[in-house]
This record gives C-alpha cells, sequence and structure tokens, in this order.
C-alpha cells in the first residue's frame, strides 16, 4: 500500500512532498463517526460551491479565486496534519456516495477533476513535477535539437492563443498525442506525426487527464464493492449516512414527474406560451413552424415534455401531428417513434432518460440545421433580442439580461427573463428547464387558483 | 462475340438478341443483389480486413477476434438486425448471400462474440462492451447546403461534388501528418457524402474521449440559422494545421473554382450572406453600397465574382483597418464556404455502426467504391458503376472459368483492386508486424521475469 501521509516534511533527505493527494488508495486512518459524515458535508460544500461556479459560466480567474474561498472556507484546519487527513476521508467517503448511479459518478468525477485542476495550478513548478512524476506520465523532454527544428510551428500555437512562446529555455514535453486529449481538441497544441508537442503550463492538461482517469476507474469499483458487500454490513452504521449525504445536496430528480402531475396533449400549447423557458419555447415554434426537427432538438424537447409531464401516448401523438405534413404516418412510426418510445425507457436497454440540465444544454453544440442548445449562449445578439421581446420582456430588462449574456453567464440570463416575464424574483436561480417550469406554474397557478 | 467488339461496336450495331438479353434495366432489387453477392461483393477481402491479421497461423493470432466483431443487416421491407456475428469467411458469406441485405453495417469488436453478449450484460468483471473500432468520419454534402446553389438535399452535381474532394485533402493530410496514421480508407458513400475509415491499431483502441477530441480538432464550423457567424478564428494567427489546410487547399479551391460556379458574389441575394459575416456594418455598407451601383453597368471581362472578392480582400485587408477581426475576416469567409463539415457523433463513439464498403446504395444503385486521396480530383460520382451496370457487365462476359475473372471483366474490378494494393496489403503486412512485435516482447518480458 502506498504510504498517504502527505504533509511538508522538512525531513532529512530534503525531499519536497506536494500537499496535493493523489487519493490513490484509502487511508489506514481511524475517523470517527461523527468526523465521517461531517468532513464528508464540508467537502460537498466545496464541490456544490464549484458545480454554482462553472453553471454560471465563471472564467477561470474568478474560479480559482472561488475555489482558493471555498478550500479555505469548508476543508481548513489548524494542524496540517489534520487538514490532509480531512482531505483524504472527506473524499474517500463521498466516494462512497457518489459511486451509486452513472449521473452521481458523472457529476463527482466532473467536480472532482476541476478542483483536482485548481488545486495542482497553486502549487509550485517543483511540487508539479513531483506530482507528474508520481503519474509515471509517457512524456519525453524535447531536445535543444528537436526543440530548434519545431520552434516556428510552436511559436504559431501560442501566438494562434494570444500567447508568446517563453524565452529560450522553455521547456516542452513530446507526448503521444492521445495523452492530451483536452489540449487536442482544443488546437492548443502543435501536433505532429501522433505527437503533442506540451509546454510546461499545459501539462496540468496531462495530469489531471490521468487523475480523471484513474478516479472514473475507482469509482466504478467503488460501486461494485458497496453493493456487494459493504452495504449489506454497514446498514445500520454508513449506509444511512451515505444515502442521506447523495439526496440532501443533489438537488431535485426531473426523471420522475411526480411533482408536476399530468399535462394533457392540448395545455401544452398553451403552456409553452406561459411556462417554458426559451429553449424550449425556441424548440416548440421551430417544429410547429418547420414540421420537423433534427435529433438534437428532439433530443431536448422531447425529454422536457417527459418531465413537464407529458405521457408517453400523447407524446407521440404530438410528435406525430407536427410531423405530419412532412412525414406520413407509417413512416413516423418507422423512423420517429421508436426513438420516442426509446426516451420513456421502453426500448432497448430500458433506460428511463433524465431530461437535459441548463449546464448539459448549454454545452451542447448545434450545428447546421439544429435548433437545440441554450439561446442565451447560441443566437447571435440580433436573434436573442427579437426572441425576448417576443416573449413579452420590456427593453430595460432585455438590455439586463444582454448584459449577462456578455459576459456568459447564460442561467442568470435566463433568470432575469424569467424574472421579467412573471414580475416576480426568482433567488434560486435556473439551473434546469423544468424548474423553469415548476416555477413559472407555480406562480401562475397562484395567481389564478388554476392551470395557466 | 467477345466483350471488346460488344463496346466497340456497340453504338453503331444492330440490335440482336444476344445484345437485348444483356441489357439490364436500371434498378435495385433483390434479385440484383442476390447475383452481386454470389459474384461481385468481395467477402474475402473483407474478412481479411477485419481480421487484421488474426487469421493467419502465428501463435499469437487472436481465433475470436474476427467472431467478436458486429455487423448489421437491413434487410428487404426494412427489417434491421443487429449483432450479427460471423466466425469464419464462409459464415459471412453465406449469411450474405442467403440474407442478401439492402445495407450492410459494420460496428466495433466487443469484448466478447456479440451473439453471447446477454450471458454478461451488466455488472461483474466480464462486461458486454467494445474494445476496438476503427476511427471514422462522415462527410455528407447535405450539410453544406446552405453554401451551394446547384443542388439541394441529396443531389450531387459536378459542380458541388469538389466541396467533398477538398474535405478529403484537408483531413487525409491531417490524418497522415499531425496524427501520424497510415492505413487510412476512403470510401464513396453512395449517393452524396464520403467515409473514412482509419484503420491503424492506435486507432482502433482509441477511446471515446480521445475520438471526440480529434473530431473536435476538426471542427471549425459552429453555425446554425440562429447564430450568424458561424466561423470564428480567433487569435492574431491560425494554428499550423487550419493555416496549412488553408494555404494548400482551401484559398485557391474558394478563388478558382467554388466563388464562380456558384456565383456567390453576383447577385444581392447571394453577395449578402457573406457581408453579413462582416462585423463592422460600415465596411459591408461600403462594399454593399459599391455592388448595388455596378448592376447594371457593363463589367470588365473577368468574372463579377472575382472582382467583388479582389474589392472585398483589398478592403478588409487594407492597412486602414486596425482590428484583428478584420483581416481575418477574409479566412473566415473561405473557411465557412469551404472547410470540411464532419458529423461529429459519428466520430466520437465506438458503437456507432457505419455502412461498409462495397454495399450498393439502394436510393441510386452506385456501389460505394474507395476514392484514392492521391487521385481524388479525378474521382466522378456520376460515373461510379451501378449495380444494374455491373449486372449487364457480367451478363456480356458470358461464362468465365472462376470468380477473379469474373470481376476482372466488370468495371468493379479495378475499385476491388485498389482495395487490395494500396489498403488491404499493406495494412495486414503492418498488422503481421505488429503481432509478431508484441508476441516477442511478451516472450522477452517473461524470460526477463524468470530469470533468477
Amino acid at each position: 500500500m502506498e504510504v498517504v501521509q502527505s504533509h511538508r516534511k522538512s525531513s532529512s533527505n530534503n525531499v519536497i512532498v506536494s500537499t496535493l493527494p493523489l487519493y490513490r488508495s484509502a487511508p489506514p486512518l481511524e475517523v470517527r463517526l461523527e468526523d465521517f459524515e461531517l468532513f464528508a458535508m464540508d467537502r460537498l460544500r466545496v464541490l456544490k460551491g464549484i458545480s454554482d461556479g462553472l453553471g454560471r459560466g465563471k472564467k477561470p480567474e474568478e474560479m480559482e479565486k472561488l475555489i482558493a474561498y471555498l478550500w479555505k472556507a469548508n476543508m481548513r484546519h489548524p494542524h496540517a496534519n489534520e487538514e490532509a487527513n480531512k482531505d483524504i476521508i472527506s473524499h474517500f467517503v463521498l466516494r462512497l456516495v457518489y459511486c451509486r448511479t452513472e449521473e452521481l459518478r458523472k457529476w463527482f468525477l466532473s467536480m472532482e477533476t476541476t478542483l483536482f485542476r485548481y488545486r495542482f495550478r497553486f502549487e509550485s513548478s517543483e511540487a508539479q513535477r513531483a506530482l507528474m512524476s508520481e503519474f509515471k506520465l509517457p512524456y519525453k523532454a524535447v531536445s535543444n535539437a528537436e526543440f530548434e527544428s519545431v520552434k516556428d510551428k510552436l511559436g504559431q500555437v501560442a501566438r494562434s492563443m494570444g500567447q508568446t512562446l517563453a524565452a529560450a529555455d522553455a521547456i516542452f514535453y513530446k507526448v503521444p498525442f492521445e495523452e492530451v486529449p483536452e489540449l487536442v481538441a482544443g488546437r492548443r497544441v502543435f501536433i505532429h506525426k501522433g505527437h503533442a508537442y506540451v509546454a510546461m503550463n499545459q501539462v496540468v492538461s496531462l495530469v489531471v487527464t490521468q487523475f480523471r482517469s484513474y478516479l472514473s476507474k475507482a469509482l466504478i469499483l467503488t460501486n461494485r464493492k458497496w453493493t456487494s458487500t459493504v452495504r449489506e454490513q454497514e446498514k445500520d452504521r454508513l449506509a444511512p449516512i451515505v444515502e442521506a449525504l447523495c439526496t440532501s445536496y443533489l438537488g431535485p430528480d426531473y426523471s420522475q414527474p411526480n411533482e408536476v402531475g399530468e399535462i394533457s396533449l392540448k395545455d401544452i400549447y398553451q403552456i409553452a406560451k406561459t411556462s417554458f423557458p426559451l429553449c424550449m419555447r425556441h424548440l416548440f415554434e421551430k417544429v410547429r413552424e418547420d414540421h420537423h426537427l433534427k435529433h438534437g432538438g428532439r433530443m431536448q424537447l422531447g425529454l422536457f415534455l417527459k418531465g413537464v409531464g407529458l405521457k408517453l401516448d400523447d407524446a407521440l401523438a404530438f410528435w406525430k401531428a407536427e410531423f405530419a405534413p412532412k412525414v406520413s404516418a407509417e413512416r413516423f412510426d418507422k423512423e420517429y417513434a421508436y426513438n420516442i418510445r426509446h426516451n420513456y425507457g421502453r426500448e432497448g436497454k430500458r433506460t428511463d432518460y433524465t431530461p437535459y440540465s441548463c449546464q448539459k444544454i448549454i454545452s451542447s453544440t448545434p450545428g447546421v440545421g439544429d435548433h437545440h442548445g441554450c439561446p442565451y449562449r447560441h443566437f447571435s445578439e440580433e436573434n436573442l433580442r427579437a426572441a425576448l421581446v417576443r416573449m413579452g420582456v420590456s427593453s430595460r430588462a432585455v438590455e439586463d439580461v444582454m448584459d449577462k449574456v456578455r459576459n456568459r453567464h447564460y442561467q442568470l440570463a435566463c433568470t432575469l427573463t424569467f424574472e421579467a416575464v412573471h414580475g416576480s424574483s426568482c433567488d434560486a436561480g435556473i439551473n434546469h428547464p423544468n424548474q423553469y417550469f415548476i416555477d413559472s406554474q407555480r406562480i401562475l397557478q397562484s395567481k389564478n387558483g388554476s392551470v395557466a | 462475340m467477345t466483350k471488346e467488339e460488344a463496346e466497340s461496336g456497340r453504338d453503331d450495331m444492330v440490335i440482336d438478341g444476344a445484345e437485348q438479353a444483356n441489357a439490364v434495366p436500371d434498378g435495385f432489387d433483390a434479385n440484383y443483389l442476390r447475383i452481386y453477392y454470389g459474384k461481385l461483393f468481395p467477402h474475402a477481402d473483407m474478412f481479411k480486413w477485419m481480421s487484421y491479421g488474426n487469421d493467419g497461423k502465428h501463435p499469437a493470432c487472436d481465433r475470436s477476434y474476427f467472431g467478436r466483431r458486429e455487423f448489421s443487416f437491413t434487410l428487404e421491407n426494412d427489417i434491421y438486425i443487429r449483432f450479427q456475428s460471423f466466425n469464419s469467411v464462409t459464415e459471412l458469406e453465406n449469411s450474405i448471400k442467403e440474407k442478401c441485405p439492402f445495407k450492410i453495417d459494420i460496428g466495433p469488436v466487443y469484448s466478447v462474440d456479440p451473439a453471447k453478449r446477454h450471458a454478461y450484460a451488466q455488472g461483474g468483471d466480464n462486461v458486454f462492451t467494445p474494445v476496438e473500432r476503427e476511427l471514422v468520419f462522415d462527410i455528407d454534402i447535405t450539410d453544406y447546403d446552405d453554401v451551394r446553389y446547384c443542388c439541394t438535399g441529396a443531389d450531387v452535381c459536378l459542380e458541388c461534388w469538389p466541396l467533398m474532394t477538398i474535405a478529403i485533402k484537408v483531413i487525409d493530410t491531417a490524418l497522415r501528418d499531425d496524427f501520424g496514421f497510415n492505413h487510412i480508407l476512403w470510401v464513396y458513400s453512395g449517393r452524396r457524402g464520403v467515409h473514412c475509415w482509419v484503420c491503424d491499431g492506435k486507432a482502433r483502441r482509441l477511446t471515446n474521449e480521445q475520438r471526440a477530441a480529434i473530431a473536435d480538432y476538426f471542427r471549425v464550423y459552429k453555425g446554425n440559422e440562429n447564430s450568424h457567424k458561424k466561423i470564428s478564428l480567433p487569435g492574431p494567427v491560425l494554428h499550423p494545421f487550419l493555416a496549412r489546410s488553408y494555404t494548400e487547399v482551401l484559398k485557391g479551391f474558394f478563388e478558382a473554382k467554388l466563388l464562380p460556379n456558384q456565383n456567390l458574389l453576383s447577385c444581392q441575394e447571394r453577395y449578402e450572406k457573406i457581408l453579413e459575416m462582416i462585423p463592422d456594418a460600415s465596411v459591408a455598407s461600403e462594399l454593399r453600397g459599391r455592388w448595388q451601383e455596378n448592376k447594371r453597368a457593363s463589367m470588365s471581362k473577368d468574372d463579377i465574382n472575382l472582382v467583388r472578392w479582389e474589392q472585398l480582400k483589398s478592403v478588409l485587408q487594407s492597412g486602414k483597418q486596425k482590428t484583428q477581426g478584420l483581416r481575418r475576416c477574409v479566412e473566415e469567409v473561405v473557411f465557412s464556404f469551404t472547410y470540411p463539415r464532419l458529423d461529429m457523433e459519428v466520430s466520437k463513439h465506438m458503437n456507432h455502426l457505419l455502412k461498409a464498403p462495397f454495399c450498393v446504395h439502394p436510393k441510386t444503385g452506385r456501389v460505394c467504391v474507395p476514392i484514392d486521396p492521391n487521385n481524388c480530383d479525378e474521382f466522378d460520382p456520376t460515373t461510379v458503376p451501378t449495380l444494374s451496370q455491373l449486372l449487364e457487365e457480367l451478363n456480356r462476359g458470358g461464362v468465365r472459368e472462376d470468380a477473379e475473372n469474373e470481376l476482372d471483366g466488370t468495371s468493379l474490378g479495378e475499385s476491388v483492386k485498389f482495395f487490395r494494393t494500396s489498403f488491404l496489403q499493406p495494412l495486414l503486412k503492418s498488422c503481421k508486424e505488429e503481432i509478431e512485435r508484441s508476441y516477442n516482447a511478451k516472450l522477452q518480458q517473461s524470460k526477463n521475469t524468470l530469470s533468477w
């Protein structure tokens, strides 16, 4: 087992040990039961804070400040030793909480990786190099001779990102391109014959990819172990704590339309006008206008409607009717019905798909002929303004919304729109289109005493 | 009569009984296909390809490899069957001949034989999951409908087909020079696009994340009708990959071919689209004004599109323009019209099924033949052999001694030969070397661990 004591040792052999743990194996420590829960909740506050920050579209510099603040506020301890232990223990406890479903794993992986990335950046370069060697990355420092031969291209890449190539002692590493998918995807490295030339400051990406991949595998193993042996053993002690931790922080789950009740097909047209967020209004309008929607749009709108309470049969009737001018009933049954049934968990592996959250919609990539995505992000300024005016947003409010959009705060923009349209404030902020719908209906019903 | 005589004298000759018997009316149906699969479809070559050397005698050959590959068949009446697998070339061939699929798709190689997948489903250490799959790309000309005026939808002509040709050039060069891949097969999709199969071992073992990274590396076009600017090339300088694509392929093609052939600047409706891409409204109005005036004036002998393009370039690239964005605008226009538009989803997932080469397209009757990337300018989709044409050639050929000669006697022979010599043979040679190399490495390793 690896030694997981990770605090600064001023030992005789002068080894600088990083303060950043890699969570390679569970610590051989004793934990008090109260600490088990408390440590985890503190860490969860950090992770939730990161999640909020990302959802609001915060830029890297802002995230850096946010994470430093969150860590200091929640994870500090007067004794360095205790701090390190809390760090490790809280991580492993949360692994138990978040290993149970694909969605939970994805969220946890994403937040922990983000946390790790920023903490890595805070480290000194020697500490960073030490961490790199712990990961055993297959990189090679580029020799001077080779550097000279590719210097021009490296400079071009740097300038394409608005940076300059560092001075003559710039250190570059040569890695197989598969090791740095993030850098390749963003065209932030020069690649030649399968090798990527990675600058020292990009090394973070290398390390983070390794961290992520390791944690991803570890979570799956944890889940297996929990479900097969541990949960039963711990059913009176740890299991209740683990279950509670999970539901308390992740917010409502929109895969069960319990809160809403059912919506019938004829109601849909009315509520689309009053309670749909802009992204769904747009899709809804487009499908009625074009009598067609491409796959991305069908998924985003279809799952949203499911979350709103539209039953499968009504959904099939809706899409079939809207597509009718372009698609015969026969062709519809052949080419589209299957996928709608699939969304409702009636086909294939019977997964009951969850409606997309704002985070997912914002990060989608609508292409030619698509209408899905987040209008606050994906529309041109002109088109967005026009859409907001059509929704009935006052011109003053439109300016506020556009200001948020320019600063890439897409969810805040949607929240402002909600407030302008409904004439009341929305303190929690919009994180999910179905949440927008529910909140809207709640307000309208309290005003009218009926389904608006 | 001999084939030569029949062909040379065809136009003049009186149509006698033999000639009429040879003629095959245009079409696509199970009967035609039966003959095609019986005599022309290269079953053995497909088997050798999909085996990647594992059908050899070397002890390191994985006998289960071919059997773990998923094929799917679309039968007459649109019946679709997935998870077909075969243990030998005979099984593959017999199944195809018996079922006569209208379309054959190739999926990934799974961890176990797809036929046995239910025994493995969820959990445990043995999961049913893809383990290898070629890196594939799908380029479809309908994604370019907003920049071609000669055809729409499924039509393709020699004016707009070159958009596919330059897509091949850009992607092929990058796959070889940047990513270091060598075994690349380009195939005509049968109607309106091309597919690319990257078959290096390294490519087959890429994870979904790595595939997504490569697809994103290639992605430049991000818009749809809701946003105006569809291409954004930020930064003072282009990444070497984009710069090379621009100078070596895109610029020349745009200025010499696309601009004049598609009359992109000749009338207001069309030039508005380009003017819309200029971020500075006053510059756009200046050009608009000039072109509206010149509408009725007699032009010089030069093509009006080229003249106006020169005007646009000189205004945007003149020293007067301070902002970076304007100078870059020229490249953005060229990119938005010509840069390859890939279907991201096809490339990102290992389990995506893609049509097999040498299938016949049901709507056009054309065979999905390979395209030589080094000669892609010569490729003409309107002269690709059709099913009925091939059957006619077979009829004219009369009875042959063996299958090989029958194939050679048709226009398909050339395509199969190209497939073998420039793709299959080098690939198999490299596979063999890889198998031997890894075997020897393992032997060496076990020797090392055994030594005292």
